[in-house]
């Protein structure tokens, strides 16, 4: 499943994107998140799956637009933490965050 | 202060759609197995569902207090004192919607977006693709798979903006109850533009400055159907929408929000009837609203089903 945590304004949409498919749960993304908005646990879509899988913390969904802000492209370092220590490749962000800053 | 009038005067309530709740007569519940409940406490109504064995038993649907616990207790009183059966009898019971931690009959919470996606695949069929849920205070965009499970969803922010409390709010406002917009919003001589406000506020606002304009009731309806069918099909872009499409919730009763969205989309919407041939030919009732209760109900079903979950009969003490 593809779950994506954030929202969409006029100015375009803002989604950090996990793709539970491919999360192994290794837990190495909350790890290196700078503002620890990332947690890695039992799937709540999914009440079915037996593995651990990467999400966005309840209380920290409301509050992305902030608190993703020190890792969007042309500030942070890229690509984004979380995105560059996925193995499995299942972390995105979405294209509002390249098209306001740019993308290198 | 508009209270204080209204007492004097008229104490009708046009948000106030009418509570119900219904038991099959066909099943037996003495004879089931298993014995599951879903309860989904929204942020304006509660539904709750039991099923026996997986079919589809006895459902209630009421108003969301102002405390979840209590919502929860009297959604399930309320199908309960239709039956012969007590919360002891049920084996297991899953919480869901927006006050799903505080439910206290229930032994796991489930969000309400599985439960609705596995509902909607109970109610409309497995060849159900897109669902939108419209609820009271938000609105959500999902993708399933032919067993009801999710592959992407997509949220609106918290904002009543195109919700069913934003309709209850027009309701209100306009003094027409809230299950005749969608018909009275079709009597109109020519399309008006919409509601240009998309905020439950601002619209307000504009809706009172159409009214004092002389614009008939009917267009207003229109206009602000028109509105909320804009909103929704916002949503829908951003994810996409695949054939069949649906949509569960309060809002799926109103044509007059569903039929100008599926102008807009070009796409028809499946048809509120159920999947299952049994059910429609006994006449079943049908509620767009249960689509969350009936999804947890199933999970109920599923997770004992899987071992997952133990019975817990005589589980709940108040």
């Amino acid at each position: 499943m593809i779950a994506n945590y954030g929202f969409g304004d006029g100015s375009g949409d803002w989604y950090v994107t996990i793709d539970t498919v491919k999360c192994n749960g290794c837990g190495k993304c909350p790890e290196v998140c700078p503002t620890k908005l990332l947690a890695v646990g039992p799937d709540e879509i999914d009440p079915f799956r037996e593995e651990p899988v990467a999400f966005v913390k309840q209380e920290d969904r409301k509050k992305i637009k902030y608190s993703c802000a020190p890792c969007r492209p042309g500030y942070g370092e890229e690509p984004a933490p979380c995105v560059g220590v996925c193995e499995p490749k299942a972390i995105s962000h979405s294209e509002g965050w390249k098209l306001q800053f740019g993308s290198r | 202060m508009e209270e204080r009038v209204a007492q004097e005067v008229e104490t009708q309530e046009f948000w106030r759609w009418p509570e119900t709740n219904w038991v099959n007569p066909d099943i037996d519940w003495k004879k089931g197995k298993v014995i599951t409940a879903g309860v989904d406490v929204g942020s304006v109504s509660t539904q709750s569902v039991v099923m026996v064995d997986g079919d589809f038993f006895a459902y209630g649907n009421t108003r969301t207090g102002s405390d979840s616990p209590n919502s929860a207790r009297k959604g399930m009183g309320f199908v309960l004192e239709k039956t012969d059966m007590t919360i002891e009898n049920i084996d297991y019971c899953i919480g869901t919607g927006y006050g799903r931690v505080n439910v206290p009959m229930a032994q796991q919470s489930i969000t309400e977006i599985s439960c609705h996606a596995r509902g909607a695949n109970f109610m409309y069929g497995p060849e159900v693709r897109t669902v939108m849920d419209m609820g009271g205070q938000d609105c959500k965009a999902i993708h399933v798979d032919d067993q009801g499970k999710v592959l992407n969803f997509m949220m609106n922010d918290k904002c009543a903006a195109g919700t069913g409390r934003g309709m209850e709010v027009f309701a209100d406002l306009i003094r027409v109850p809230v299950w005749e917009i969608g018909a009275r919003s079709f009597k109109i001589q020519k399309e008006p533009p919409m509601i240009s406000s998309t905020c439950v506020v601002f619209a307000k606002s504009e809706v009172v400055g159409l009214l004092e304009s002389g614009m008939p009731e009917n267009d207003i309806m229109a206009a602000y159907c028109s509105a909320m069918a804009h909103r929704i099909m916002e949503l829908l872009n951003r994810l996409g929408v695949k054939e069949t499409f649906v949509i569960t919730g309060g809002i799926a009763k109103n044509e007059g929000v569903v039929k100008r969205l599926e102008k807009e989309l070009g796409i028809k919407t499946g048809e509120p009837v159920w999947n299952k041939k049994e059910y429609r030919d006994r006449g079943y009732p049908f509620d767009t609203q249960l689509a969350g209760a009936i999804g947890a109900a199933l999970f109920g079903n599923a997770l004992l089903k899987m071992g997952k979950a133990k019975s817990s009969r005589k589980a709940y003490s108040v």
